[in-house]
């Protein structure tokens, strides 16, 4: 095994010893990119290769030589008896939605991919600070638009480690690609109505979704500002839990990061399940789909191998103490994806506005008669398809004319989720849960260019993921072994508000009784035959 | 189903959102829009009291878990110089943009 094959806390181990150094470490990761990676997301837009369509193709750029000096500064340090941080030379992906200073900081699209960011985001200077290493920005679905990243400006996108003729699920699948791929064992990513835990359950690696407010969101290039949250994406339960320690807390500079101390987050996190009551929710074993040919929306139950792996995780947390609560009732659920419709679109299309070519990033070079026409040739060359569409939809449900149809109506079916959420863990309640136990996705990972351009289609991919961001909760996606493709399965815990710890500990019981399993042996294709 | 996105109200949203679409385009999205359309009016379905609150975020901001506002204080930016290099174009500290169009007020 490699040192890039190792999770965040083994590293930090080691390099504590004294038994390899940040360097090393640095350039096992770079090493392992330049085998699987393949060529970086350009704008160049290049013909597809035979050759590309086996690689990994996380990255956007790659920032190497910063890398390795930093590396060298965590060394001295170590080596100087100085404090190098409680992640010290563990490597690091940033999304590339992310601001990091001096670095081009590009939401995969064309509009800003000359801008370089004037500062760093908070998440990101807190793993710095920490002594994490960050290698370089990885690929995402334009302005996080999408569940697939295909939408990226920068081709070619990314592939899934597990079988590159599949997507690494989206938006944060550059994060989760470059951590199951072995590029690095922690990226930072953001989930919006799924963005880290889908990309998650088909890379087949630790996503979570803190806590609205838990993560400062200062930096984050804005989607749809109620619902976005930074999280960490990682290979073990432990090691999102550590990340998620350094990134959480208050930031003066986000109004909505929450000035409440993070627990610490490994403290009791093997005690396991006993006496945990975990709840199973019929609302989340049916899907529905928009149907091919006419468009109407269809229910249908879960994949019997998708709903198997909860079941069974259940069982097994059961059998070591946890309660299984069945039968309870989340109504609600399955209107996430269309007030999601409406809700962020009305984000976006304001968070959008700022992108006209007078203050920085793209501007057209059309010689333009006024400003009026300047902003409409920088914004029609700068934005893909998919951000076109959210602004035009969120210009329509928000017009005065149907904005109380639209808009006020999936503000109100929002509260109706976050009153599902709030029943099943009320301490007093009739269900007091300490976690809800689901599927993560509707299915594994699907063929590129299989959904690409059915946006509906594509959104009902975050059916299962969605309620969390509207109601605000934390969830945590962990895989739960493999299709009959040898495609990763992943299932989802969902707690209370700030209740990661308990979800990290359910987590981890998990990982724990399934760590000798078959599945847990088989690796990433682009990694088999290797050492 | 009707289209309710008409073409004259999506050139409409297009002259709003400040785009200019060929057409091509214009098609996809368009019909993407009445499809999300059709999804969307799933939420007239349901049956809603009318004083069931709005959300505008989900986890409630009480004053426990709610920043206070910063104090209204004077920090001049370290860097000016690296935010106006941001800019396409710029004269003597000041962003160079086209004639902003002069409408007649009624």
């Amino acid at each position: 095994m490699e040192l890039c094959d190792l999770y965040a806390l083994e590293l930090v181990r080691l390099v504590r010893n004294r038994e390899t150094s940040a360097v090393e470490i640095v350039k096992s990761c770079l090493e392992r990119i330049s085998q699987v990676d393949g060529a970086s997301g350009s704008l160049e837009n290049p013909q597809i290769t035979d050759k590309d369509k086996e690689s990994v193709h996380a990255f956007i750029s790659l920032t190497d030589d910063a890398a390795l000096k930093q590396a060298v500064e965590v060394d001295r340090r170590l080596a100087a008896g100085e404090d190098a941080g409680v992640l010290a030379g563990v490597p690091f992906t940033v999304k590339d939605i992310f601001c990091v200073k001096d670095t081009f900081s590009t939401a995969a699209s064309k509009i800003l991919a000359n801008f370089k960011a004037p500062y760093t985001a908070t998440p990101v200077k807190r793993m710095q600070d920490a002594g994490a290493i960050m290698l370089g920005k990885v690929n995402l679905d334009e302005f996080t638009y999408g569940s697939s990243n295909e939408s990226s400006a920068f081709q070619p996108s990314p592939r899934n480690p597990w079988n590159t003729s599949r997507v690494p699920g989206g938006s944060s699948g550059g994060s989760t690609a470059s951590v199951a791929a072995g590029e690095a064992p922690l990226s930072l990513g953001t989930d919006t109505a799924g963005s880290i835990r889908q990309p998650a359950a088909f890379c087949g690696v630790v996503g979570v979704k803190p806590t609205y407010g838990r993560v400062s969101r200062y930096g984050l290039i804005a989607f749809a500002s109620s619902l976005d949250c930074p999280g960490p994406v990682a290979r073990s339960v432990k090691d999102a839990a550590a990340m998620l320690q350094v990134i959480a807390g208050a930031d003066e500079h986000d109004a909505t990061a929450a000035p409440l101390p993070a627990p610490d987050y490994l403290e009791g996190i093997d005690d396991g399940v006993k006496g945990m009551r975990i709840g199973l929710s019929p609302d989340y074993f049916r899907i529905t789909y928009p149907d091919p040919a006419s468009g109407e929306l269809l229910s249908q139950p879960l994949p019997p191998e998708i709903e198997r792996a909860v079941r069974d995780a259940a069982e097994k947390l059961a059998a070591n103490g946890a309660e299984i609560i069945e039968d309870v009732p989340m109504p609600n659920t399955r209107f996430g994806i269309p007030a999601y419709f409406v809700i962020s679109r009305v984000e976006a299309a304001s968070n959008l506005h700022r992108y006209d070519g007078v203050k920085f990033g793209l501007r057209s070079e059309v010689p333009t008669l006024d400003l009026k026409e300047m902003y409409k040739f920088t914004r029609n060359q700068g934005f893909g398809l998919q951000p076109k569409l959210r602004i035009l939809m969120g210009m329509y449900v928000s017009a005065a004319q149907y904005s109380e149809q639209y808009y006020r109506r999936a503000l109100q079916v929002r509260t109706l989720m976050r009153r599902d959420f709030e029943e099943i863990f009320e301490p007093n309640g009739k269900y007091h849960l300490d976690a809800l136990l689901t599927p993560t996705t509707p299915t594994t990972a699907f063929e590129m260019a299989a959904v690409y351009g059915d946006s509906v289609l594509m959104q009902y991919a975050d059916q299962l993921t969605v309620p969390a961001n509207h109601a605000g909760v934390p969830g945590i996606s962990l895989p739960a072994g493999l299709d009959k493709d040898g495609l990763p399965i992943g299932i989802q815990l969902l707690g209370a508000d700030y209740a990661e710890k308990t979800l990290f500990r359910v987590a981890r019981a998990y990982e724990m009784i399934t760590e000798t399993e078959e599945w847990r042996k088989v690796k990433p294709e682009v990694l088999r035959g290797r050492s | 189903m009707s289209e309710q996105i008409t073409r004259e109200v999506f050139d409409h949203l297009v002259d709003l959102a400040a785009l200019q679409l060929d057409e091509e385009q214009a098609e996809y999205l368009r019909r993407q829009l009445n499809n999300q359309l059709k999804a969307i009016a799933e939420l007239e379905a349901i049956p809603i009291d009318k004083d069931v609150p709005i959300s505008l975020h989900g986890v409630p901001f009480e004053e426990s878990a709610s920043a206070l506002p910063r104090g209204d204080d004077w920090k001049p930016y370290p860097d000016p110089a690296g935010i106006l290099a941001q800019a396409p174009q710029v004269e003597d500290g000041y962003i160079v943009v086209p004639d902003i169009p002069h409408t007649e007020l009624k």
